[in-house]
């Protein structure tokens, strides 16, 4: 069997990325979450707001640990698997990751000590200025990140000259046409992502009958935050959309399963698309929506994927069934959104135990819902790595072999599957000793630093208590 | 753009600079874990990760600078070295990981304990190796054609980087060594008093054969080393002169100098080495200036660095103030 070192890559990528993605989206959200229940405690001095900032900040600590060690391979995966991209976009690529790095990530690391092991040795407004500097650091670090994306997608303020790009206008490069939407969007899903985990646990621990009244309270937060974040999402996501429709038609096209332009064309809901035959199998479609959608006009014309050649379009199966997850995931949000809404003018939201027993689930959906997004939005640009200047072939490392690259996949899916487990595992483990024991009165020990994010949480990795 | 002044060499200074840091900061710690299956027993291990507790998981953030600022500054660098090392990179990170897992998990162990040992001592022996045989890759120099690399994957694996990998891991460890002689105390201290000055031997001894191995690895360094009487040769000098200050000091029972000593020995090695390749950057056919980035991106970085890196040394400090004063000894039970 022929290895392809170009899908093996793309593999490995998509890996890396997904699995360290998951724990930046989550603490982005949470750390605004943890300024705020700070901040209501320095304003109130009610006890209640302190004991939940204390839970979690355990919970961050655990997840900022993994997100560090998960993203210290992104930082040599461009070199190791995509060294011709790499050095054709180092001029821009390289400032800003290095300024992702010295303005956001020692940021975070300084006052995350400060928040973690400094309430009894600075005033409370110090601390919970630590608390805010540490959500300012993850929101300028996914400024960067997702400066670089966008410049992937809709490239500008570039030249190139003798195969290497270079800046002409650093404002251009850095706020290119899609940035906006891209972050105002990416920001919604993150505080969706700490509502909904918020949210559930809380849901949890009250079935539990634990701690009630606190857990409650943040329940309530929570709730009030999908109630304004889900609807929104759903219009930022529209309005992002059809920024996409103007610079990427090709990734729109596969979204919808759209494989010909045309006028009036229907909203797929459910089909097969098959790329080899250039149409759809089993559709169901509502006529017209799809134009209504993205033009807002019934008859407006939509292009399809007939525009550009079957080997330069995306994958359509994956771009399409991603893009439904994603908005299917969305909609969910909005439904709990609307059900909590309902039950709170009931005001037993807190006893509804089929409410709360999804919710649990629930807790699960923004994860699903940020991976569909980013495969879409990745794979919809496909088979450009920068978008109609560079395909993914002509961005991989040249002496890669496909040898190679599936060694370090296998590899890095067995130390990430090594490594997840055991930090999924101390997770559930501070989860189930809950808000109780993340306030018992507890003596620091030697170990304990302000460098060292999981030394933070009490809990011990096996059965018992310690 | 007429450069108006040389901001490639300001550049290498600060890599030069950053990859000297990052190699005393993480060694002594990297070295806890090459010695930690030597250990007589838990309560020793337990001093040792204890001892660089606090310090050692800023470097995850300074290595992660070094990969964004080399592909910033010298993207060639980063465009040949880390094809070329492709499996050798993969092992120091998978390496990194562990150690930096276990580090974090061994402390909530108690019966899984001794699974965390394994990966902390074989994460960071695995770790020290590799960036061992970087060096010597480094040495021997890459096959490239047209800015890229078109070598093979294992190419960077010879008897040479082999050498070097195993130098480095011996070198880290007596670096470990001596910071422990430094942080701890009594039976813990007698043991690290023991170990240095046989770790110091097996150092000297591999480079020693590291320094005849090279001339005849690489011609551009024989040329350099032999064409005459160069001032190069004071670099040698005095890192022997280091290590005789740390025998020494170790003989005298010394507590600091052992360690300091050791840095000398590791800076005056890695002056040696890079006076020896310059001005090759990757050798054998590109030099910094051809491995550089654009002007302006250089310029764009720099002048932002500038600005935000007092500010990011000012909280730094301010953190480190709020948690400053004596850490009680004992610790972990």
């Amino acid at each position: 069997m022929e290895l392809d070192p170009l899908l093996l890559s793309r593999i490995q990528f998509a890996f890396v990325v997904c699995f360290h993605a998951i724990f930046p989206v989550f603490t982005i959200g949470l750390a605004s979450f943890i300024a705020v229940l700070e901040a209501l405690s320095f304003k109130t001095g009610n006890p209640l707001w302190q004991k939940l900032s204390k839970f979690w900040i355990q919970v961050f600590a655990v997840v900022f640990g993994m997100g560090v060690v998960s993203g210290i391979v992104m930082s040599f995966q461009f070199g190791t698997n995509w060294s011709n991209f790499s050095y054709a976009t180092a001029n821009f690529l390289g400032p800003v990751l290095s300024y992702e790095v010295v303005t956001a990530f020692f940021l975070e690391a300084a006052f995350l000590g400060v928040l973690l092991f400094g309430r009894d040795k600075v005033p409370q407004g110090v601390h919970l200025f630590a608390a805010i500097m540490v959500a300012l650091g993850t929101f300028i670090s996914s400024f960067w990140i997702l400066s670089a994306n966008s410049l992937m997608q809709t490239p500008d303020g570039l030249e190139l000259r003798n195969g290497m790009y270079h800046v002409v206008s650093w404002a251009d490069a850095l706020f290119t046409a899609s940035f906006a939407y891209r972050f105002i969007h990416m920001a919604l899903a993150s505080f969706l992502t700490a509502a909904l985990v918020v949210a559930g646990v809380s849901a949890w621990f009250i079935l539990q009958k634990r701690e009630f009244a606190t857990n409650r309270k943040a329940l309530s937060i929570a709730l009030w935050m999908l109630l304004i974040l889900a609807p929104l999402q759903v219009v930022v996501g529209d309005f992002h959309g059809l920024n996409t429709l103007k610079h990427q038609p090709m990734k729109v096209a596969a979204m919808e399963g759209n494989w010909e332009t045309g006028t009036g064309v229907p909203l797929i809901l459910f089909a097969i698309p098959d790329q080899q035959a250039q149409t759809n199998h089993f559709e169901l479609s509502v006529p017209k929506l799809a134009s209504y959608v993205l033009t807002h006009d019934w008859d407006g014309e939509v292009p399809g994927l007939n525009e550009v050649a079957p080997e330069m379009q995306p994958p359509v199966f994956i771009v399409f069934w991603s893009f439904r997850i994603m908005v299917a995931m969305g909609l969910l949000m909005v439904v709990f959104a609307i059900w909590g809404l309902l039950l709170r003018y009931k005001g037993k939201y807190q006893h509804s135990r089929s409410f709360l027993q999804g919710l649990r689930l629930m807790s699960l959906s923004p994860f699903i819902a940020v991976l569909a997004g980013w495969v879409v939005t990745e794979s919809g640009r496909a088979p450009w790595l920068i978008y109609e200047q560079m395909t993914h072939a002509e961005g991989l490392t040249p002496s890669l072999t496909g040898g190679m690259a599936l060694f370090t996949l296998i590899g890095y899916i067995v130390v990430y599957a090594l490594v997840f487990s055991a930090g999924v595992y101390y997770l559930l483990k501070v989860f189930r000793g809950g808000i109780e024991k993340a306030n018992r009165p507890h003596e620091q020990q030697e170990f304990e630093r302000p460098k060292r994010p999981f030394s933070a949480a009490h809990a011990s990795l096996e059965e018992g208590d310690n | 753009m007429e450069q108006p002044f040389d901001l490639t060499l300001i550049w290498a200074g600060i890599i030069a600079f950053g990859v000297m840091m990052y190699v005393l900061m993480d060694g002594f710690d990297l070295g806890q874990g090459i010695l930690f299956p030597f250990a007589p027993d838990e309560h020793h291990r337990d001093v040792m990760m204890n001892s660089v507790a606090p310090v050692w998981d800023g470097n995850e953030t300074w290595l992660v600078l070094g990969g964004a600022g080399l592909l910033a500054a010298f993207p060639l660098v980063y465009s040949v070295f880390l094809p070329a090392l492709y499996i050798g990179v993969f092992l120091l990170l998978a390496g990194l990981i562990f150690r930096g897992v276990a580090f974090e998990f061994r402390f909530k162990a108690k019966t899984s304990k001794y699974l965390w040992n394994w990966a902390f001592a074989g994460g960071s022996t695995v770790a020290a190796f590799a960036q061992g045989a970087v060096v010597g890759a480094y040495i021997q120099g890459f096959e490239t054609e047209n800015f890229r690399y078109v070598g093979g994957a294992l190419d960077w694996l010879t008897p040479f980087t082999v050498i070097t990998g195993l130098g480095l891991v011996a070198g880290y460890a007596l670096l470990g060594a001596t910071w422990l002689i430094m942080k701890s105390e009594g039976e813990v201290q007698q043991w690290a008093y023991k170990l240095a000055p046989r770790l110091l031997l097996m150092v000297l001894v591999v480079f020693a054969i590291i320094s005849v191995y090279t001339p005849f690895v690489d011609p551009y360094v024989k040329e350099r080393w032999f064409s005459g009487f160069s001032a190069i040769w004071l670099l040698p000098v005095l890192a022997l002169y280091c290590a005789f200050t740390i025998f020494k000091s170790l003989r005298k029972g010394q507590e600091g100098m052992p360690f300091v000593a050791t840095m000398g020995l590791f800076l005056f090695t890695y002056l040696g080495l890079l006076a020896s390749k310059w001005p090759y950057m990757v050798p054998p056919n590109y030099t910094l200036y051809d491995a550089a980035s654009a002007f302006e991106s250089q310029l764009f970085l720099l002048l932002g660095f500038l600005f935000v890196i007092p500010i990011v040394l000012a909280y730094t400090a301010w953190t480190y103030w709020i948690f400053r004063g004596k850490v009680k000894a004992g610790g972990y039970h």
